[in-house]
């Protein structure tokens, strides 16, 4: 059979087609920001005035505020929640409660968004906490721990233990084999989780909207709001700055990342130079 | 057999012990925090909607009540059924619940009959290309799932991009109504979980050596006979992984069909919303979730148990 690593014409244009769907109905939504008319389907023209728009609406600008400091803080948090949860699974083979703990860990991957939402409040009317930044935030955190989790978890399977163990040999405790050995290893796991968690977090309507009170509206419910009231292209501005700020986040973490390897490679290398010469 | 047992389970056993904190920390921080915020709210969840509505706060009678009407310690535990009686009676909660599942259901064979045809020419391109491949289906992830729904709005509305560009070419010779019916639902779940499904279908595809399809072909089997008879069998952890993936988020689903369909598309995630935040009916909305819960417990235990599966395979 000719052409194992060939491409057809089937795979090009499933590869086209596939490609096009995932990514056509974003682009148009960003072309159609710079337009100069109130429609969103005609073109009138390039504009950005729907940008400015953006910039003098106050209450756009404070839930974008509330939304990263959310986003910030739930984040961290599921990143050490995650690790920790992700250490137990992958390490402890055996303890009490694995079965449920396994079960709470995958199940909020799946779970709908409004039972967990609908949950989470009725637990903070139940301790009587007011719903705010911080109901907001402790939501998030849970429901993208198990993202984290999973992440953290798959880095471990394939986890050479030998190096903790020489460590703990040459007599470090297990907090510092931890800390000096372990942690450095999985940081691109926990970075990888972290980069999830954040955007996750970012774009929460639903448990957002049943774990917030007044003065925490985050920027998906201002915009799910305006939307229900019509189309705009000033959503459609809002919509291409937060696909901007993400696309830049992730750009920038992934050079980050490659440095990092590169410059990795090149310590190693210089070391083997050492050791040979 | 013994000896290699012997070895992979005496070595370890005394680093457990050295690792006491640190492991009961490890288990007992996550789970603490889980136990708390996602366990115990479903037990108050399966509470209250035994609870009746009342007009106060918080708007729900409570389920046990220490003092009588005189003022003596008098426990007494009130159970009112009368929320599933009426999800039972009511034809909306039961069609809602049918629909949702109905809906869920279509949109995955739509989802897997166009992701498999992507996840296969990623598998087959290629290898230098697949890293980029794999990132530019993720990608979208990271643009808000508000958003992505969002957009579709201006593609299919009557007087949108997707009937203006039918009509020019004439195609058609008055706009289709797609926006508020059950099509758009079907084209925002697709589109919002397709790479829930392209992923799982990918990694199965991908790790298929291209040998058993020439020793397919050599035996004499037409390329679809080999792909019907080789491919799809050895891809279908794939298949079952990304199907509910797509499929029981689905069912739950709240934005999807708030934005794209009518007043017409029940789904149950949106009746519960409703019954919530417009009827202020939290018993009710709390027996819709549970009902909505039951519902998918079967599927989210088989999604459970692929993960345990793949995760024994890996190690």
């Amino acid at each position: 059979m000719n052409g194992r690593n060939r491409l057809s014409a089937v795979t090009v244009s499933a590869l086209v087609f596939g490609f096009a769907f995932l990514y056509l109905p974003i682009l148009i939504l960003v072309v159609f920001s710079f337009n100069e008319s109130r429609l969103v389907t005609v073109w009138a023209g390039f504009s950005t005035k729907w940008y400015a728009a953006v910039f003098s609406n106050r209450q756009l600008l404070d839930a974008a505020s509330v939304t990263i400091r959310v986003a910030l803080v739930s984040a961290t948090v599921a990143t050490a929640l995650g690790t920790l949860a992700g250490l137990a699974l992958a390490r402890f083979a055996r303890f009490r409660g694995r079965t449920l703990f396994t079960g709470m860990v995958y199940a909020p991957l799946v779970m709908p968004e409004v039972i967990t939402g609908l949950s989470l409040l009725l637990l903070f009317v139940a301790l009587d906490w007011d719903r705010g930044y911080w109901t907001v935030t402790v939501a998030h955190a849970t429901f993208t721990t198990a993202f984290v989790a999973v992440i953290v978890q798959s880095r471990l399977v394939g986890f050479d233990r030998s190096l903790e163990e020489a460590a703990m040999d040459l007599g470090a405790t297990p907090l510092r084999t931890f800390f000096a050995v372990t942690l450095p290893l999985i940081a691109p796991a926990l970075a990888a989780g972290w980069r999830l968690a954040f955007p996750l977090s970012l774009d929460d309507l639903v448990i957002s909207s049943f774990a917030s009170g007044p003065g925490a509206t985050t920027l998906p419910m201002r915009i799910y709001s305006q939307v229900r009231l019509g189309v705009t292209p000033e959503i459609n501005a809002v919509s291409t700055l937060l696909i901007a700020v993400v696309a830049v986040g992730a750009i920038a973490a992934t050079l980050l990342q490659k440095r990092g390897v590169v410059r990795r490679a090149r310590a190693e290398a210089r070391q083997n130079g050492r050791e040979n010469g | 057999m013994s000896r290699e047992v012997l070895l992979s389970r005496e070595t370890p056993r005394p680093r457990h012990d050295r690792l006491g904190l640190g492991r009961a920390l490890a288990i007992a921080v996550p789970y603490l925090w889980l136990g708390l915020f996602f366990l115990a709210p479903f037990l108050i969840i399966l509470k209250l909607s035994f609870a009746e509505v009342v007009l106060a706060r918080p708007p729900y009678t409570p389920l046990v009540e220490w003092l009588d009407a005189a003022g003596q310690i008098a426990p007494r535990i009130r159970v009112n059924l009368g929320n599933y009686a009426l999800l039972a009676g009511d034809d909306l909660y039961i069609r809602s619940l049918i629909n949702s599942l109905r809906i869920a259901f279509v949109s995955t064979l739509i989802a897997l009959a166009a992701g498999y045809p992507l996840a296969y020419a990623m598998a087959r391109a290629p290898e230098s290309w697949r890293t980029a491949l794999v990132t530019l289906v993720i990608l979208p992830f990271w643009t808000s799932f508000l958003i992505r729904v969002y957009a579709w709005i201006g593609i299919l509305k009557d007087e949108g991009l997707l009937n203006a560009l039918l009509l020019k070419l004439g195609l058609i010779a008055k706009p289709l109504v797609i926006l508020n019916t059950d099509w758009a639902v079907h084209i925002g779940i697709v589109y919002s979980y397709l790479p829930f499904m392209v992923l799982p279908l990918y990694a199965a595809l991908e790790k298929q050596d291209p040998a058993l399809l020439e020793a397919a072909s050599d035996l004499g089997a037409p390329p679809w006979k080999a792909f019907w008879t080789v491919t799809v069998p050895m891809s279908l952890p794939g298949i079952i992984a990304g199907s509910l993936l797509v499929f029981i988020p689905a069912v739950g689903e709240f934005v999807i069909p708030d934005l794209l369909g009518g007043s017409g598309t029940l789904m149950i995630g949106k009746t519960l919303w409703a019954e919530f935040f417009n009827n202020r009916d939290w018993p009710l909305a709390s027996a819709i979730a549970v009902v909505l819960l039951i519902a998918l417990v079967a599927p989210i235990l088989w999604f459970q148990r692929q993960q345990a599966k793949s995760e024994g395979s890996a190690r």
